[in-house]
Formats: structure tokens, sequence, C-alpha cells
């Protein structure tokens, strides 16, 4: 019972994340990009609107699950443990920058870009996904 | 003058939508997370679940408001597949991405998540100016 209600609230999460994207402007490269040139001498701020707006919700959200002793469909939340300053944090969020900078894709407008029908994000998912899997298969653990 | 309001909005639905999956199902919306894990195969229903939520997004947003939201893509074909391996590599080796560090992260107070953002913010900017000024 549990298990099919939480497939319809991961479905629903997503869906309201990938409108949201596309409210915001998020899911265009071209406006994230206006974001992270602050050289082009006609910055666009919107992206900073969206983590403002996003921010005001969650702080409250996470203040609210602070106070609960489990999720309403879970026997516990998962939630990361690690708390180490380490080298794949650091050198691991440098590289995903640099690659955002380039195109101005991230993961969650990539995936959601998928579905308007042009090549483009389908070339940059394809590639997402190799690296992801480079990673996971190949380097994690080498790099300490 | 640029109306922010979208934006604005369009953040709250993604805060929202993070804390839905918190608070119902207790999982952390970072997109690169759910990618990773559905790639090795855990918890396949719910993230499954959750990336074609994310893919009707846009339909739904076309349905409400009359049209697709604009996706330019101004990178060649060989710096889209640079880009998106870095993006693979980086965010499965920082343990996150915009969504999971950027904005679950800052607001569960994580040391980690806070230095997370501020590199990949720092380094996209760097990157992208750059960019700007070599085009």
């Amino acid at each position: 019972m549990n298990a099919s209600l939480r497939l319809i609230i991961a479905l629903a999460a997503g869906a309201l994340f990938g409108f949201g994207l596309s409210m915001s402007g998020m899911v265009d490269p071209a406006r994230v990009i206006g974001f992270l040139d602050v050289a082009s001498g006609h910055w666009d701020p919107s992206l900073a609107f969206v983590l403002t707006g996003a921010l005001l919700v969650a702080l409250p959200g996470v203040a609210i699950q602070h106070r609960l002793a489990r999720p309403a469909l879970d026997a516990q939340f998962h939630l990361p443990t690690t708390t180490a300053i380490d080298r794949p944090l650091v050198l691991g969020s440098a590289v995903f920058g640099a690659g955002w900078g380039l195109a101005g894709f991230c993961p969650g407008p990539a995936v959601a870009a998928l579905s308007i029908g042009l090549l483009s994000p389908f070339i940059f998912a394809g590639a997402m996904i190799a690296g992801m899997m480079l990673h996971d298969r190949l380097l994690a653990g080498h790099i300490r | 003058m640029i109306s922010y309001w979208p934006s604005l909005i369009g953040g709250m639905l993604i805060g929202s939508s993070a804390i839905l999956l918190l608070l119902v199902n207790g999982r952390i919306a970072g997109i690169s997370g759910i990618v990773g894990r559905l790639l090795g195969g855990q918890q396949i229903g719910p993230n499954a679940a959750f990336i074609a939520g994310l893919l009707l997004g846009p339909w739904l947003y076309a349905a409400a408001s009359g049209h697709l939201p604009p996706v330019t893509i101004a990178a060649s074909a060989p710096l889209l597949v640079l880009a998106g391996l870095l993006v693979g590599v980086g965010t499965r080796m920082g343990s996150g991405c915009t969504s999971g560090h950027g904005i679950l992260g800052l607001a569960r107070f994580s040391k980690r998540s806070l230095i997370a953002t501020s590199i990949f913010l720092a380094t996209g900017i760097v990157v992208a100016s750059l960019m700007g000024i070599l085009r």
C-alpha cells in the first residue's frame, strides 16, 4: 500500500519539479548562461530568484521535517550522513560547475528538456549518463 | 522590464516538490542522485516515477500556459558532449547538483552543501563568462 502511494508521490513531486523548472526559466540553458555569464554586460538575475523562491519553501519545510519522527509513508528519513569536507566533494563540484557553465544544463533541466523534442538535450543527457556511469563504475573510491 | 515573478514562483514550486518528497517519502529530491541511483538499479520504482514526472512537467506547464517553455541551446554537439560528461562525473563525485546541494542542502544548513554550491557556482560563473568573452 505505502509502496504504491510512494510511487504516486514521486511522480507528483517530479511533475511539480518539472513544472517549476519550466515556469522559472531554469529549463532554458540560454537563461542559465545569462545568469552565469557575468561579463556579458546584460546579466540576467532570474536564477537568483529561482533559488530564493525554492529556499523560501524549503527552509520552513525542513523545519517541519525536524519535528517529525518519520516521513508520512516510510519508517525513517533517508538523509545524507556524510559530513566530511573531502576531496571528491570539492573536485566533483568544481568539475560539475565547469560543465554547467559550458552548456547551461544541470541534471534536472537536462532531463526535463528531453520531453520537448529537441536533439541537443539528448546529446547532453547521453553524455551526462555516460559520465555518471564512468564515475560510479571506474572512478568512485579512487579519489580521496 | 523583465518580470521576475515567474522565476520566484517557479522556484517556490521546485521547493514545494522537494519538501513533498522529503516529508512524505523521506527522500532528498536531488536529480543527479535520483538518476544515478536509477542507473545503479536502486529503488527503481520511485526513482523512475520521479523522472517520468519530471518529463511530464514541461507539458503540464504547456497545458497551463498555452506554450512549451523556451529551450535555447547555443552549445555545439561536441561541446554538449564535453559538458554532459563533466556534469555527469562531477555531480556523482561531488554527491549532488543544483537541487540536492543547492536547494535541500542549503535548507538543511549542510556545510558540505554550502561548500559544494559555492564551488559549482564559482566555476560555473568563471567558465560561462570565459566562454562569453571567447565567443
